[in-house]
């Protein structure tokens, strides 16, 4: 009789207390809905007033004072270039700052001050570094407003991602895989790059193409280092049919990107600007998503033949 | 339980034979604290020596400062001399550089840590580092050292295959496998079989005692059993000190220290 008087109450607790998981299911869910509808709605909008404009042509024009003939050859021209700047100018300093702070450093207050500031630099507004690059890139440097300042500057911007990336990678990597290596010999360097870079570099490539993936879509730091809005021609290629071959002349060409080509399309009054701007954000959300989803891949199949 | 060890022991086990190493007033701390006290020991060649005691007595820091392990980690502070023979060589000097002696004395930790690499990288890795590049050579020692940690029939058909693809016990063979092509003098096992099943345990267990012909051997372990099992001596350590250091027959037969007695027997924690 006590018995079954107990397994009442037992199942009286059990159901006030699962009252609290449906409770936080359907609030999580509705937060998670709240997300995914605001995406879902601006995407579609996006979509249904950019579609009709996505063509060839889109992409192979310039702009242009018509808005049926304005297209957005320089605007993606201009974005891959600088993302390639960046790309070369982070990963090599930032890869090299996160291994020296993991591997190297010693641990004491100056090592402490640096990691806190590395962290905090990420929380600076993009426009402080548009800033900074005008002083230092475009007038200490001389580099005018080219696309190697604007990559520079964009380059400092995701440092701190790669640098954050690159330490976190690293601190995945078991003691005893680094300890395997060190008992056998090896020197801290033949450790870092035979060991700890191979292994970590999954978590690396992932944290370049996410800090790649924020710094495509910046707009103010390029706008303050003075990046045209107007512009009807390309950079000098860089391959070029005489010696010797490789021309590094673009870098130090003017340039606009696609952020901005979309702001000045959406600060036109005609109509017709508006449906080009939907239709070049559509691009530069497509470019994010790709990037998003390659850093995805590399995570889930680069790091198949790691486990730990 | 006396009775019971004194059967599993091998005989045999030799009383006389070179010494290969002798620790002298060795001490360590981390920081402030006080690991190792005074440790007076000698290691005999082509010998196993096993290291005893409970959890925490400090048998792991004093097997890392045979290979100067600590030696990565700030605010490690060694004393005393562990002397190298035949070249008497004190390898805790501040001038000998860790990573020499490292080249001298390998280590298996454990777990069983291989590298994300192939089987053929993961033994081969000592061997690059010392330079070693011809393929012919390479492949060479790889065989050679995978027979020795009776590991080459396994896996002579798929030496690119990774690593990880291994059974916990093959793992642990590669590692030993990896430590011994070099060609080390002293052979460190830290709880080599601690996370291993009984099976992989037994075979890891044979492979040691077969070693003893090539390398001299130190081994941590936890379970007395395996001491007495594959050492040929035996010492026991409690609270960063030994307490007792004698043939390994001896320890388990006839203890001349009460503390040692009292673990042996079980009738100590
Ligand atoms: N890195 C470290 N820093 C500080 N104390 C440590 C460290 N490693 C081990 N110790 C301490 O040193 C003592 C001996 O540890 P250890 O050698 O690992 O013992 P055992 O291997 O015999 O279990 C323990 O009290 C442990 O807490
Ligand atoms: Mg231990």
């Amino acid at each position: 009789m006590n018995h079954v008087k107990n397994l009442k109450e037992i199942r009286a607790v059990i159901s006030r207390h699962k009252r609290w998981d449906s409770l936080f299911l359907v609030a999580g869910v509705m937060a998670l809905m709240i997300a995914i509808l605001t995406f879902i709605a601006l995407f579609s909008h996006m979509l249904i007033d950019g579609m009709p404009r996505l063509s060839w042509d889109f992409f192979t024009s310039f702009p242009s004072r018509r808005p049926e003939a304005a297209g957005i050859l320089s605007a993606w021209v201009g974005t891959t270039l600088v993302m390639l700047v960046t790309a070369v100018a982070a990963v090599p300093l930032g890869v090299a700052a996160g291994v020296y702070l993991e591997e190297y450093a010693p641990t004491n207050l100056l090592t402490e001050i640096i990691e806190i500031n590395v962290t905090n630099l990420a929380g600076v507004p993009s426009i402080i570094y548009g800033l900074l690059a005008l002083g230092l890139f475009v007038y200490q440097l001389g580099l005018g407003q080219s696309i190697l300042a604007a990559g520079l500057t964009l380059a400092l911007l995701i440092l701190p991602i790669v640098i954050v990336a690159t330490r976190e990678a690293i601190r995945s990597i078991p003691v005893a895989i680094r300890e395997g290596a060190y008992a056998l010999g090896a020197t801290k360097w033949q450790t870092v790059a035979d060991h700890i870079l191979p292994y970590s570099a999954a978590g690396i490539l992932t944290g370049v193409i996410i800090g790649l993936a924020r710094a495509i879509g910046e707009t103010a730091p390029i706008i303050t280092i003075g990046a045209l809005t107007f512009i009807a021609f390309l950079p000098p290629a860089p391959v070029q049919a005489e010696f010797p071959f490789l021309s590094f002349e673009w870098l130090m060409a003017p340039f606009t990107v696609m952020p901005i080509q979309m702001f000045n399309w959406v600060s036109r009054p005609e109509e017709a600007f508006q449906a080009n701007a939907a239709a070049a954000g559509l691009v530069l959300v497509v470019m994010t998503l790709l990037m998003n989803g390659l850093a995805i891949y590399l995570r889930y199949h680069l790091r198949k033949k790691i486990k730990w | 339980m006396v009775n019971e060890i004194m059967q599993t022991t091998r005989p045999g086990a030799s009383t006389s034979s070179t010494i290969k190493s002798v620790v002298n007033n060795l001490t360590f701390r981390y920081g402030d604290f006080q690991a190792l006290k005074d440790i007076n020991m000698v290691v005999h060649e082509k010998q196993v020596t096993a290291l005893i005691g409970p959890s925490g007595c400090g048998k792991s820091t004093f097997l890392r400062c045979f290979n100067r392990m600590h030696d990565l980690y700030p605010d490690n502070h060694y004393g005393g001399e562990i002397i190298l023979h035949p070249d008497n060589e004190n390898i805790l000097s501040p001038n000998v550089d860790p990573i020499e002696v490292r080249m001298r004395i390998s280590m298996v930790f454990q777990k069983p840590n291989p590298f994300p690499k192939s089987i053929f990288e993961n033994v081969a890795y000592g061997l690059r580092i010392r330079g070693i590049k011809r393929r012919s050579i390479l492949e060479e020692k790889v065989e050679n050292a995978l027979r020795n940690a009776a590991l080459w029939e396994e896996v002579k058909d798929r030496l690119n295959d990774l690593a990880f693809n291994l059974s916990g016990g093959q793992q642990q063979r590669l590692c030993i496998a990896r430590a011994l092509a070099t060609d080390p003098e002293i052979l460190l096992f830290d709880e080599p079989t601690s996370a291993l099943d009984p099976i992989a345990t037994a075979s890891i267990e044979e492979l040691i005692t077969d070693l003893k012909n090539k390398v001299t051997i130190l081994i941590v372990t936890h379970n007395m059993q395996q001491a007495a099992r594959v050492s040929d001596y035996t010492a026991y350590m409690y609270m960063g000190e030994l307490i007792e250091f004698d043939v390994t027959d001896t320890i388990f037969i006839k203890p001349k220290n009460k503390q040692t007695e009292d673990y042996i027997t079980g009738r100590f924690g």
